[in-house]
């Protein structure tokens, strides 16, 4: 499958099927910073990605709130 | 896994409300949780107009969704930051966002109204970008709200922003901002009333909302805030909430039912000591605000404008 990942964007091949859980594992990225989507729709972390998907891993972190001001 | 509430297949899972939800009511999730905030800190009443800054990102286009879809009366404020290659970009997606949905933007730009940049203010004031930004969007934000007699203004601050500040002002145990942090800052004197509606919402959250929502934002990180310390705080913080889920909520959530009360004394001291800025009357501690004096310090202001506009 093709993984597109962002900040920075780069692009990764791995085999399928494989679980979301798995994917992240593999690539060593915390699930609570990323959502993983494929076509248009969020993939849960049980979801099994096929060899021919095309999955986007989307950081969610945002940064940059004005120093350490409320 | 199955949606906690219909069954159904669920897309998101929230590990620290030990659940998973399918889209439709994964949404519905969010907006209670937008609803208890409101209640819980008594953010806003029936009927009030309220002015959300928006920047483009996840967070600010969530927040005047769902405040919209509450039925509130909400318009948007971009501000922008002339920060090249990027502002022009986010100020589309608020644009886009405004006219699909109906709404009302209103825009200001920092460059074109108040002669500088975020670049050049953080070059010339010698601050972090992300300190000069912040100073000047607060500024702005509350002086575009307080003209245009909003009740409130709302920021898209979610609960990782929150516990992020939270863990700097410890870490440097900053008092008087330990005080000022809280969910909703009455009004007062020069100050319009400020809400965070999403604090008890992750960043995951917020952006799989915009996601089921079919939501367009600027995926793009500010090149200007890379690599800065508030980000860090959020990874420290990921990595804990990774092996302990709930461990970001019950940070700041204990600190604003447990330890906020504690650094109230500290803000009301420095609140007492505010007096109108010479340059623009904005509430200062010191002769000129911070924001005028960035502004002078770019060359954006000069001092005899600076008594001009103070008569």
């Amino acid at each position: 499958m093709k993984i597109f990942l962002r900040n920075p964007e780069r692009e990764v091949e791995m085999a399928g099927p494989l679980s979301v859980h798995d994917l992240l594992a593999r690539l060593e990225i915390n699930p609570e910073t990323v959502l993983v989507i494929r076509g248009d729709t969020l993939a849960a972390k049980d979801a099994t990605l096929a060899d021919d998907d095309v999955v986007e891993i989307r950081r969610v972190l945002s940064g940059g709130t004005g120093g350490t001001t409320p | 896994m199955k949606c906690r509430r219909c069954r159904g297949p669920a897309v998101i899972d929230v590990r620290r409300h030990n659940a998973a939800f399918c889209g439709e009511c994964f949404v519905e999730h969010c907006n209670e949780q937008v609803r208890r905030a409101i209640d819980r800190f008594g953010m806003l009443g029936r009927g009030e107009r309220v002015l959300v800054a928006v920047s483009g990102g996840k967070d600010s286009l969530m927040a005047w969704d769902v405040l919209s879809s509450l039925g509130y009366r909400v318009d948007g404020l971009y501000v922008g930051l002339g920060i090249e290659g990027y502002s022009e970009e986010s100020a589309r997606y608020a644009r886009r966002f405004a006219a699909r949905h109906g709404l009302e933007l209103l825009e200001r730009d920092l460059p074109s109204d108040y002669g500088y940049d975020i670049p050049e203010g953080s070059r010339a004031g010698r601050r972090a970008p992300c300190s000069a930004c912040g100073l000047s969007k607060r500024h702005v934000f509350n002086a575009v709200a307080l003209d245009h007699g909003y009740d409130a203004l709302a920021t898209g601050h979610n609960l990782d922003d929150e516990a992020a500040v939270l863990l700097g002002n410890v870490l440097r145990w900053e008092e008087g901002y330990l005080g000022r942090q809280y969910p909703l800052l009455p009004a007062a004197e020069g100050f319009v009333r400020k809400i965070k509606p999403l604090v008890r919402l992750g960043e995951r959250e917020t952006a799989a909302y915009c996601v089921i929502r079919g939501i367009d934002y600027i995926l793009e990180e500010c090149p200007m805030a890379a690599g800065n310390r508030h980000l860090g705080y959020k990874e420290l913080l990921n990595d804990l909430e990774a092996s302990s889920p709930g461990t970001k909520a019950m940070f700041l959530f204990g600190f604003l039912e447990r330890a906020h009360g504690r650094f109230e004394d500290e803000a009301e001291d420095e609140r007492k000591e505010l007096r109108p800025c010479a340059g623009c009357g904005a509430p200062t501690p010191a002769e000129v605000c911070a924001f005028c004096r960035l502004r002078m310090q770019a060359g954006a202001l000069v001092p005899v404008e600076l008594q001009r506009t103070g008569e």
